[in-house]
């Protein structure tokens, strides 16, 4: 059976090009990139070529860029780091009830501490309230948090007002952009960020590397323990090759912005104009326009997400969904309460995130098994036979 | 989700779905909020569930569970339908994963649910004797 992928925000396929540009760099140019001898200097140069890359496509300067294991580590670093860099200055930090656990784990953990972390609350779209945000400032704050985009409703923030709330109260600002980075065109600078981080699976690069972006003069303390790599600032031999990856993947990303996130953005209006069409009872989540343009989340009524997910798996098709079963607890995704759905609704609903390579064909395929799929759950579903019932 | 081949073979082709109309008893459990609500027909003739259908909201577990639960039941003497344990359910479904063993239990608590409903409505017992027949703690 095909395989048709519709979870790029889980992942995406490593684009062949990527892992041609990787490939010497395993057997090859070995070297470690801290050797004198000329096999490391290799190493190094390519190493020092990515950085570039990377900042390139960030408008930032190269010694801007440090290179970590992907988002997590990119989150964590920058928080524990610059929270505890700043602990002379004041111990309060600002973020959002529905950020990535990379972010919400590291604020609780903060919290365990003796740091001080307000969770502001979004709006039905998933947009930070910025009212709040100014509200929640006080002269003991010195990190907000707030993601860039969000992993599961695709709702894009303000982040360029967020940027500046930040530093007129001079507060140091740092975005989760996993999922935006490769989809949005992004400027530190104009958007005063401060510090931002990016995972290179999300942009048809390896898993396993990304980056950390920090202004130059914002502090931050080292996460990792060890050698002296990254400017001291993040221990560890550099995995060359999965560095090569990165850099060639984000600027793969930007040359061809435009032309994929059209592409991208069709499809996905195409998707839910389908699903409007032929399944009624549906509520879309996330912004309308605001939002990552392959990114869809819809919650159909009366059924539960975890059987809709098995039985499009049965039929080759990989999706995601916000359903407590998913999780491995009893309560669906935080990021859909916060946006205030019932239980039930949120339990219901279903991550689709197009990518470059998906097709018309393939968005034909999902909508014509999710159709067929969403009838027979509903016939199952109680929920419905009650609906229904009380309709007549 | 690593579901055994059982529980894929049942959430993919559920028996019994559906409802009676003229059910001689419905049991309802669980709850929206936690995301599975099992609904239970059962129709006894002569002390035999001749007739068991089930309508499910939940994840793959929950369907495999209901599903399965109707075709243990069904031929059965209500005594013996009330003896289904949710250990059997999930022996039945070749184990399911920790974190979904409650939807066996639901399943049992369903087929419970439906024949006390069913001693309600012949009202023969007291409302303490239907408890304790059908092991219904709340």
């Amino acid at each position: 059976m095909k395989t048709v992928y519709f979870d790029n925000s889980a992942t995406t396929r490593t684009d062949p090009a990527v892992v041609e540009a990787m490939l010497p760099y395993f057997s090859e140019q070995y070297g470690n990139a801290s050797s004198i001898y000329s096999l490391g200097r290799e190493s190094r140069k390519a190493v020092e070529h990515a950085r570039e890359q990377v900042a390139g496509a960030l408008g930032c300067m190269p010694q801007e860029i440090y290179f970590t294991s992907g988002g997590s580590e990119s989150d964590n670093t920058a928080i524990r780091g610059i929270a505890w860099a700043k602990k002379d200055k004041g111990n309060h930090i600002i973020t959002s009830a529905i950020e990535h656990p990379a972010v919400l784990e590291t604020c609780r953990q903060l919290e365990k501490e003796g740091f001080r972390v307000t969770y502001l609350p979004v709006d039905p779209d998933g947009v930070v309230d910025l009212d709040a945000l100014k509200a929640a400032i006080t002269p003991r704050t010195t990190l907000i948090t707030i993601m860039y985009a969000n992993n599961e409703i695709g709702t894009i923030q303000p982040v360029d007002e967020i940027g500046a709330i930040a530093r007129e109260h001079g507060v140091i600002f740092h975005t989760d952009a996993v999922q935006a980075v490769g989809n949005v065109a992004i400027d530190v600078n104009a958007s005063h960020i401060d510090s931002l981080s990016l995972s290179a699976h999300k942009f048809y690069g390896p898993k396993g590397i990304g980056a950390l972006y920090v202004r130059k003069g914002v502090p931050f303390q080292r996460f990792m323990q060890g050698g002296h790599q990254e400017r001291n600032k993040r221990a560890g031999t550099e995995n060359v090759p999965a560095i090569v990856g990165l850099g060639k993947a984000i600027e793969m990303a930007y040359e061809d912005l435009e032309v994929h996130n059209a592409h991208v953005k069709a499809l996905r209006d195409y998707y839910v104009a389908q699903v409007e069409e032929k399944i009624p009872y549906i509520k879309r989540n996330g912004h309308p326009e605001k939002r990552l343009p392959g990114n869809s989340n819809i919650s159909f009524r009366f059924i539960e997400g975890e059987g809709l997910l098995l039985n499009l798996d049965l039929k080759g098709i990989c999706a995601s969904s916000g359903s407590a079963c998913t999780s491995g607890s009893l309560d669906p995704s935080h990021v859909l309460m916060a946006i205030g759905l019932p239980h039930e609704i949120a339990h219901g609903s279903l991550r689709i995130s197009i990518g470059k390579n998906n097709t018309k064909e393939e968005v034909d395929y999902l909508v014509e098994n999710l159709v067929e799929i969403v009838n027979r759950l509903r016939e199952m579903s109680p929920l419905w036979e009650d609906f229904i019932e009380e309709g007549k | 989700m690593d579901y055994s081949e059982r529980v894929v073979d049942h959430y993919t082709n559920p028996r019994n779905v559906g409802k009676i109309d003229d059910a001689s008893g419905v049991g309802q459990v669980g709850n929206p909020v936690c995301g599975d609500i099992m609904k239970m027909y059962v129709k006894i003739e002569d002390n035999i569930i001749t007739d068991v259908k089930f309508k499910t909201f939940g994840c793959g577990a929950a369907i495999a569970s209901s599903s399965i639960s109707t075709e243990m039941i069904k031929g059965k003497t209500v005594e013996e339908a009330l003896a289904l344990k949710n250990s059997d359910v999930v022996d039945a479904l070749g184990g399911l994963p920790p974190v979904k063993l409650h939807c066996s239990v639901l399943a049992e608590e369903a087929i419970r649910g439906a024949i006390a409903d069913f001693y309600r409505k012949e009202g023969k017992l007291t409302e303490d004797e239907i408890r304790e027949k059908c092991h219904i703690k709340e």
